[in-house]
């Protein structure tokens, strides 16, 4: 399986993840999606390694039905103003997988019909699964409680 | 004001201040939830109506996000692992599985056949108990309501034999990593073997009770239709996608902790509406009854516990006795243990779909990333799909068959 998107292979685990280019990822998943049988995208989601960079790692979880096999693809996406396209085109199990890393992570994902929070309130601050981000949260009580 | 927020005032005014033209169907939005009875938990759907017919559905759901992922970052492993109850509070014990599966792939251990078997055993009386609330809740939401009661009678015995062998009716955590967390009590097989011969018989109780009633029929079939390509599409699993005919399932086609060894079918049908999932539902709950069955008739003997002292703690005699079990006992309750640098998937399949956790450590004491692809997420995705251009009354009937729990969907 080679792709001139894809960077590395690591098989660890009795796994395989396959680190890819996030400026060519659409056209990836495209190909795996296609060619490569994978027809379901199982999840999405990302992981911050804070302070190093590239901060982030968008993962996406991929499931062929037919090969009865599963891949990981990576993209390394920098921390400052974090952005990567949406594969939404390709799966439109993305949609909310996508909303969610955004919400929590604060990742945007260019051309996703609806990238607004999912979890958490409209109106929030902050992403809560970075790593900069305190685990009991940023106010430990309100003011007018 | 966050940009989106203002996004989503200006749009509801919009919707407000759309002049009326006559020619044009007159569209209502009406709200569904967070508090609908029928939404089993808080989930909220936006439905905007012509007439009784649903022209489109917006879930809205984290009102029950808790930051289960966030959590769990800041435990050490075996702490993390009683969070994992409450994402699924209908299937705790899958997921105490899935999560303990995962830490042990990455830990390399290996867990004793007996351990596997009770495993085995004990996800399956989850299933039976999840599908069990589902009957009778979906039933009753239809509004057939003696369903309910027996579904709850025969739940009470699985809620009665989870507490016999953890000591917890729902939050068990009683796989543990490394193994199971205790002994079974004396005279398990007994209770067990009573229960699950008699309920074969239960099951044709319900198939009977729902079967013979004409409004069950017209209320079920051929309601709640979606393709089989758009729930690929969309990332449906479960007995969703089962009942459309697709045998999708973990157990079978990725088999985990000695489900291979296991004599059983995946229940499939091709409906692909109400009825069908209902009746997969069923054959489910028949065919976990002879894996219970299989499990107690051919349970191995031997340790419940991997040999893998770093990470089982010790026995409780031997640490009174021996200096080395104190020692461990001490440093993993401390300090916790180390799981060596790597990210798995590992994923296996709960009452509800495909529920897979994505942990990556970075080899400290605590999870660096938890990841939790629970299936009422992804399934719940297809809602707005499903609903589209059917009956109002319809909707109630397609949530349900969903069977979604809301703690699994917002974490």
């Amino acid at each position: 399986m080679s792709h001139p998107a894809i960077l590395e292979t690591i098989e660890a685990f009795g796994e395989t993840t396959h680190i890819a280019d996030p400026a060519k990822i659409v056209e990836l998943c495209r190909y795996f999606k296609d060619d490569e049988k994978y027809i379901r995208l199982s999840g999405l989601t990302a992981v911050d390694w804070h302070p190093s960079e590239p901060r982030f790692e968008v993962v996406y979880l991929l499931h062929s039905i037919e090969r009865n096999q599963r891949v990981r693809i990576k993209c390394k996406v920098h921390g400052a103003n974090p952005e990567i396209d949406s594969v939404y085109s390709v799966w439109r199990a993305a949609d909310w997988h996508e909303r969610e890393v955004f919400d929590l992570f604060g990742i945007t994902f260019r051309n996703h019909p609806n990238m607004v929070r999912i979890l958490m309130p409209l109106d929030w601050d902050g992403h809560p699964l970075r790593k900069d981000y305190p685990v009991h949260g940023y106010k430990y009580s309100y003011p007018n409680e | 004001m966050n940009k989106s927020l203002e996004d989503n005032y200006a749009t509801i005014q919009a919707l407000q201040e759309q002049p009326a033209n006559p020619a044009a169907p007159r569209r209502m939005t009406l709200n569904m939830g967070p508090q609908h009875p029928s939404t089993h938990g808080v989930l909220r759907i936006v439905l905007e109506l012509e007439g009784e017919t649903i022209r489109s559905a917006a879930p809205d759901i984290g009102f029950l996000h808790t930051g289960i992922e966030k959590q769990c970052e800041a435990l050490t492993w075996a702490k993390a692992l009683t969070l994992t109850d409450r994402v699924d509070y209908l299937a705790n014990l899958s997921n105490n599985l899935v999560y303990c599966l995962t830490v042990e792939k990455l830990l390399q251990i290996e867990i004793p056949e007996r351990a596997q078997w009770l495993r085995v055993m004990m996800t399956e009386f989850t299933r039976l108990n999840s599908h069990l609330v589902w009957l009778g809740t979906h039933a009753l939401d239809i509004g057939a309501m003696s369903i309910f009661f027996y579904c709850f009678r025969e739940r009470e015995e699985i809620l009665r034999i989870l507490e016999m062998f953890s000591g917890q009716r729902m939050m068990t955590s009683y796989i543990r990593i490394g193994g199971l967390a205790l002994e079974p009590p004396r005279g398990w097989e007994k209770a067990v073997g009573k229960f699950i011969r008699g309920f074969p018989s239960k099951v044709d109780e319900y198939e009977n009770l729902l079967d013979s009633n004409p409004i069950w029929g017209i209320r079920t079939k051929g309601v709640g239709f979606i393709s089989l390509e758009d729930m690929l599409d969309l990332g449906v699993t479960g007995p969703m996608i089962r009942g459309a005919g697709l045998a999708l399932d973990c157990r079978k086609t990725a088999p985990y902790s000695s489900y291979g060894k296991f004599n059983f079918n995946v229940a499939t049908q091709t409906g692909n509406d109400v009825y069908s999932r209902y009746r997969v539902r069923l054959q489910e709950m028949r065919e976990s009854a002879k894996i219970i069955t299989q499990a107690l008739e051919g349970m191995p003997t031997g340790p419940l516990q991997a040999d893998a002292p770093h990470v089982v703690l010790p026995d409780r005699e031997k640490m009174k006795t021996q200096m080395e079990a104190l020692i461990y006992h001490f440093k993993i309750v401390t300090e916790g243990f180390r799981v060596p640098a790597g990210e798995v998937y590992q994923c296996i399949e709960s009452p509800r779909g495909e529920i897979g956790y994505y942990i990556v450590s970075d080899g400290t004491a605590k999870p660096y990333r938890v990841y939790m692809r629970t299936p009422s997420f992804a399934n719940l995705m297809a809602l707005p799909v499903m609903l589209k251009d059917t009956l109002i009354a319809d909707s109630i009937a397609s949530l349900g068959s969903m069977d979604f729990v809301l703690g699994d969907t917002d974490r």
